[in-house]
């Protein structure tokens, strides 16, 4: 508790930094192509494409030979393990394409949930086990951040006092582990969006889960600079009445974050949970364009918010990728802007979300 | 855990937040003047000056009574028990003849170290009981502040896991006891510089002190747009064989304070501990000079080094009041330039030759 048995030398903190500052550079964020076969399937089938290896190489193919303009968005892209060593048509393997375009690789390396005993369907993340051999095999296959994702719920009795300890424990431990092994942990902790619950509610449920983790990383003598975060935006539940703004998801978000995270930490790379690709567009948007000091990178690492009109576009079709890649692109582009403040969205009614915004709310 | 049952109003928040605003608003720090009786009786002593509650009085009016301007770099005076209901020659009350200037007046409310049993020396500090009614009077009597200091050690052994915790602990209840009775919290977990340990192990042991204060800041549901930290720099210990330049301190304090204090807390006071009025300047300088994003207001709340050449102009006699006043005024500017990282020492070396001491490559 009183001395440093440094965990990290001088080199491999500064390598560590850099590789998250090149994932979150200014305009630049993660696409978020890390689905387990299971979830691919969830995505395939909606457009009656059947779940094989070689339609899941397909796909991601038609995202990662996407053409230069993507280069200026994309600082980092996660895989899932599958993808790490499947190839292109013509046999270049998918880690060295994205690598070798300036691009850094990234690695799911959690193995999903498992429940909480005694709690109310709460869970935890497994994956701890050989988790540094597995980091250092990656890092050799050329990763340089990995991925692993903690869930929390809102409901009358959740998050309980457990799950956020244990949640923010393992996530210390894995962020701890990957370090070690030359690996930019990106640390998420999402609080899934189901419920009725309002924007306040997420808002105080999401400061008190991520002071646990940053307590936890403190904990875990994790070096923050060489890390990411991947949280929740704070928006109200799915099923909650009240509509918000993207002013005040912004707001709300921001003051969350400026509360608990702290400024030493490089980025934070929000997910889109359930949100359309427009609106994960625009509330990244607003919340580049919040009015408050915001010292880390605010960014996006989107998965469905950033395929889903190429999985719509695409279908399954040879002849539709190219129309497929250039939807993808579109959304790269549009997140891009958006992560700089400079989003201007076609269409909707921003003049409206703002007349929704509270001057005088004290978040 | 998941319900919030608000211990703030809005306009709690909003009244916490404008002060801790004030205190802090650019180019300003804190005078603390708010010795006790036995801590005054030291620096009276010093100077030969009968410890006196007259003499006490004389000296914070001789500091209180400067030249107007003075609230161009105080933004706010931390007081003892005592000086709050002392007067000033005119007859005035001290609190009034502060609030008159425009500065925020602060009080100390914590009553000393206790010590922790099964350690070795080590101490939480006492003062809860009754502090809220505590509290509602002094916010009656003219304070928006308050402050409580809460004292670690560094030794082989030390802080144990223990001290942190509960002087953690014990500096959340307080902050969350002050604000519900409008007073903006400023939380002190004071790491003494006596030892032989390096800048680097100053640096460690800081950030798992911080990191410990802020969780319990969240558990206990403080909002922290209405708190001020008053840390210690980071520094190596005073007996340590190696020295280190002000830069070397600023790189290692703002990188300490990055890891662990959020960018929601508006203000970082430092207190000078055992420095120099000049190191305290100096190192406040460069701190503000730092090439990092630095979120929080970075600047002082300083007793001695705001103090010092004051009270050895005074030496308890009438006719060096001026003197006295024109030094404690001078200490204030130079304080309020280097807040902005603005102080250019004179006769100091230059600034080139001050940076190639720095290790630009060196990572903390």
């Amino acid at each position: 508790m009183t001395h440093q048995y440094p965990a990290l030398t001088t080199e491999q903190k500064k390598e560590l930094q850099e590789i998250a500052e090149r994932i979150t550079a200014p305009g630049k964020g993660i696409l978020a192509a890390d689905e387990s076969t299971g979830s691919m399937g969830k995505r395939l089938n909606p457009i009656g494409v059947e779940n094989t290896e070689e339609n899941r190489r397909r796909y991601r193919q038609l995202l990662f030979t996407a053409d230069q303009r993507i280069d200026s968005c994309i600082g980092g892209v996660i895989f899932f393990h599958e993808t790490l060593y499947q190839n292109t048509d013509d046999g270049t393997n998918f880690s060295k394409l994205i690598k070798d375009r300036g691009i850094v690789v990234g690695i799911k390396v959690d193995k999903g949930v498992v429940p909480l005993a005694g709690t109310d369907g709460e869970t935890t993340t497994q994956g701890l086990d050989g988790l540094s051999e597995r980091c250092a095999q990656y890092k050799k296959d050329g990763a340089d951040f990995a991925k692993w994702r903690s869930v929390l719920k809102i409901s009358e009795n959740t998050p309980s006092e457990l799950a956020i300890m244990e949640n923010a424990n393992v996530l210390a431990r894995y962020a701890s582990i990957c370090q070690q092994n030359g690996i930019v942990p990106i640390v998420e902790p999402e609080i899934l969006p189901d419920g009725e619950h309002d924007l306040k509610r997420c808002q105080y449920v999401s400061e008190k889960v991520l002071a646990a983790v940053y307590k936890a990383l403190s904990d875990h003598h994790v070096y923050l600079e060489g890390t990411l975060l991947k949280p929740n935006m704070v928006t109200p539940g799915h099923s909650c009445p009240t509509k918000v703004s993207n002013e005040e998801i912004a707001m709300a978000t921001v003051t969350a974050l400026r509360r608990t995270v702290p400024p030493a930490v490089t980025g934070v790379t929000f997910l889109s949970g359930g949100q359309s690709e427009e609106d994960a567009s625009v509330n990244l948007n607003a919340i580049n364009n919040c009015p408050l000091t915001k010292p880390w990178a605010l960014t996006f690492s989107y998965g469905r918010a950033l395929q889903a009109s190429a999985l719509n576009a695409w279908r399954g079709e040879l002849s539709k990728e190219k129309a497929a890649t250039e939807e993808f692109i579109k959304r790269a582009e549009a997140n891009s802007q958006a992560a700089l403040g400079k989003y201007r969205s076609s269409g909707s009614g921003t003049a409206a979300g703002k007349s929704l915004y509270v001057e005088n709310h004290a978040y | 855990m998941t319900h919030q049952f608000p211990s703030l109003s809005p306009e709690q928040k909003k009244e916490l937040s404008d002060i801790a605003q004030r205190i802090v608003a650019p180019g300003k720090g804190i005078l603390a003047a708010d010795e006790s009786t036995g801590t005054m009786g030291k620096r009276l002593e010093k100077i030969k000056v009968e410890n006196s509650e007259e003499n006490r009085r004389y000296f914070r009016d001789l500091l209180f009574s400067t030249d107007p301007s003075i609230s161009n770099c105080v933004g706010g005076i931390i007081f003892f028990h005592e000086t709050l209901y002392q007067k000033s020659d005119s007859g005035k009350l001290f609190p009034q003849v502060i609030k008159d200037k425009g500065i925020v007046v602060g009080i100390k409310v914590d009553k000393g170290t206790a010590g922790l049993n099964g350690t070795d020396g080590e101490t939480t500090t006492q003062g809860l009981d009754g502090l809220s009614e505590r509290c509602a009077q002094y916010k009656k009597d003219g304070c928006d502040f308050a402050k409580w200091r809460c004292v670690l050690k560094i030794s082989d052994s030390c802080p144990t896991s223990l001290a942190i915790a509960e002087n953690a602990n014990v500096l959340a209840r307080y902050a969350s006891i002050c604000q519900q009775n409008g007073l903006v919290p400023i939380v002190e977990p004071e790491i003494m510089p006596d030892g032989t340990h390096d800048l680097l192990h100053c640096q460690y042991v800081t950030e798992k002190v911080l990191a410990a204060v802020y969780k319990a800041l969240s558990d206990h549901h403080v909002y922290l747009e209405g708190t001020l930290l008053k840390p210690n720099m980071v520094t190596a210990g005073q007996s340590c064989a190696k020295k280190f330049t002000p830069q070397e301190v600023a790189m290692a304090t703002v990188t300490a304070l990055r890891r662990t204090v959020p960018a929601s807390v508006p203000g970082i006071c430092f207190l000078s501990g055992g420095q120099s009025e000049e190191e305290a300047s100096l190192n406040l300088n460069a701190i503000n000079q730092v090439p990092l994003n630095r979120p929080w207001k970075l600047t002082f709340s300083y007793g001695r080094a705001l103090q010092a050449s004051a009270l050895a102009a005074w030496q308890g006699k009438t006719a060096n009041k001026a003197a006295a006043q024109e030094a404690f005024c001078s200490r204030a500017k130079i304080n309020g330039l280097a807040s902005k990282g603005e102080y250019k020492a004179s006769g100091s070396a230059d600034q080139a030759s001050m940076q190639s001491l720095f290790s630009a490559s060196y990572i903390y």
